[in-house]
């Protein structure tokens, strides 16, 4: 049961992410052909908001409701995050969806959409295989 | 009232009910949002082969896989219980280079003409579906992360490197979507 809580925020998380129509291929595009401010107000908006959740926690140490302090793993940089982000940034744009989209995209009935997740599964399981001989 | 919700959520909306999404697993589990390690984990209870990369205990985040399948249900209901079959209204530009390639604002957010089953078929679906779905696999775990990771958790946290991965996903995408694309969709 303890399971139960992720499920209902993934399904939270899923029907945004369709109404706001941010799994919707053509808004993909808009974005990256600057034609609209959606998906901009959407990312800048849930940062803002991300941002000032953090600062509360981390300045007030609230704690979570087991009474645990709240851990935000660091975010350590290495070279990846060009080179991979680049990449991943070219397969957003052709997919029109980037991991979580990619999930509630194949929920709304889009059958085609398993083939791209099995593909992005392959292409995670290709840096596993080759990460040693990758830059960082 | 059921009405409200089946018209497209505006920007102000969706983006700060997102943004909430990073207190409220951090305070109730203490869990980082994210969505891209779930393809590691699958790799790891699936397919681990002698990779170091694929060899730890997978189903201490199999909360992160629980969360996935209810991103896809969510998308199921927001579909069938909160759906209004209207097609997507798109930028008069976009529609006009996109009709070039036969390409038509749909009801559906995932346009078939690209991403049907038939396309498997054709050069060009093969390329965005199974190319794309590698580059979005192989990206976003080469930078640690994917828009969920670093673009929302990542800078809610204030974390630099978080910023230069978003950058980096922006630059790839803007790459792709004015310049590459139009020569794929000509396929």
């Amino acid at each position: 049961m303890k399971y139960l809580k992720y499920l209902l925020f993934g399904i939270l998380f899923g029907i945004i992410l369709v109404k706001a129509e941010m799994i919707s291929w053509f808004r993909i595009q808009e974005m990256f052909r600057l034609e609209s401010f959606h998906m901009y107000g959407i990312i800048g908006s849930a940062v803002f908001t991300g941002i000032l959740s953090v600062w509360l926690i981390r300045r007030f140490n609230i704690k979570t409701i087991h009474g645990e302090t709240v851990v935000i793993p660091e975010k350590k940089f290495n070279k990846g995050q060009i080179y991979g982000g680049l990449l991943f940034g070219l397969g957003w744009a052709m997919t029109g969806a980037c991991p979580g989209p990619l999930f509630a995209q194949a929920g709304t009935g889009a059958a085609a959409v398993i083939v791209t997740i099995l593909s992005a599964i392959a292409g995670t399981w290709l840096y596993g295989r080759f990460r040693e001989k990758l830059p960082h | 009232m059921i009405a409200f919700f089946q018209q497209p959520w505006p920007w102000y909306v969706a983006g700060p009910l997102i943004g909430l999404l990073v207190p409220a697993l951090l305070l109730t589990s203490n869990k980082t949002f994210g969505i891209s390690s779930n393809f590691r984990h699958i790799c790891a209870a699936c397919a681990p082969g002698n990779i170091p990369f694929f060899k730890y205990n997978w189903k201490q985040e199999s909360w992160n896989l629980i969360f996935a399948l209810g991103i896809l249900a969510g998308g199921w209901i927001a579909v069938s219980l909160l759906g209004n079959g209207q097609p997507a209204s798109i930028h008069p530009n976009l529609a006009a280079d996109l009709a070039v390639y036969g390409i038509h604002p749909e009801t559906a957010m995932v346009p078939s003409s690209l991403f049907g089953i038939d396309q498997l078929f054709t050069l060009r679906g093969l390329i965005l579906m199974v190319g794309g779905g590698l580059l979005v696999g192989f990206g976003t775990r080469y930078a640690g992360g994917c828009t969920s990771g670093h673009s929302i958790m990542g800078l809610s946290s204030l974390q630099w490197p978080s910023l230069v991965a978003t950058m980096a996903f922006m630059a790839g995408g803007f790459l792709m979507a004015n310049f590459i694309l139009p020569h794929l969709l000509a396929l």
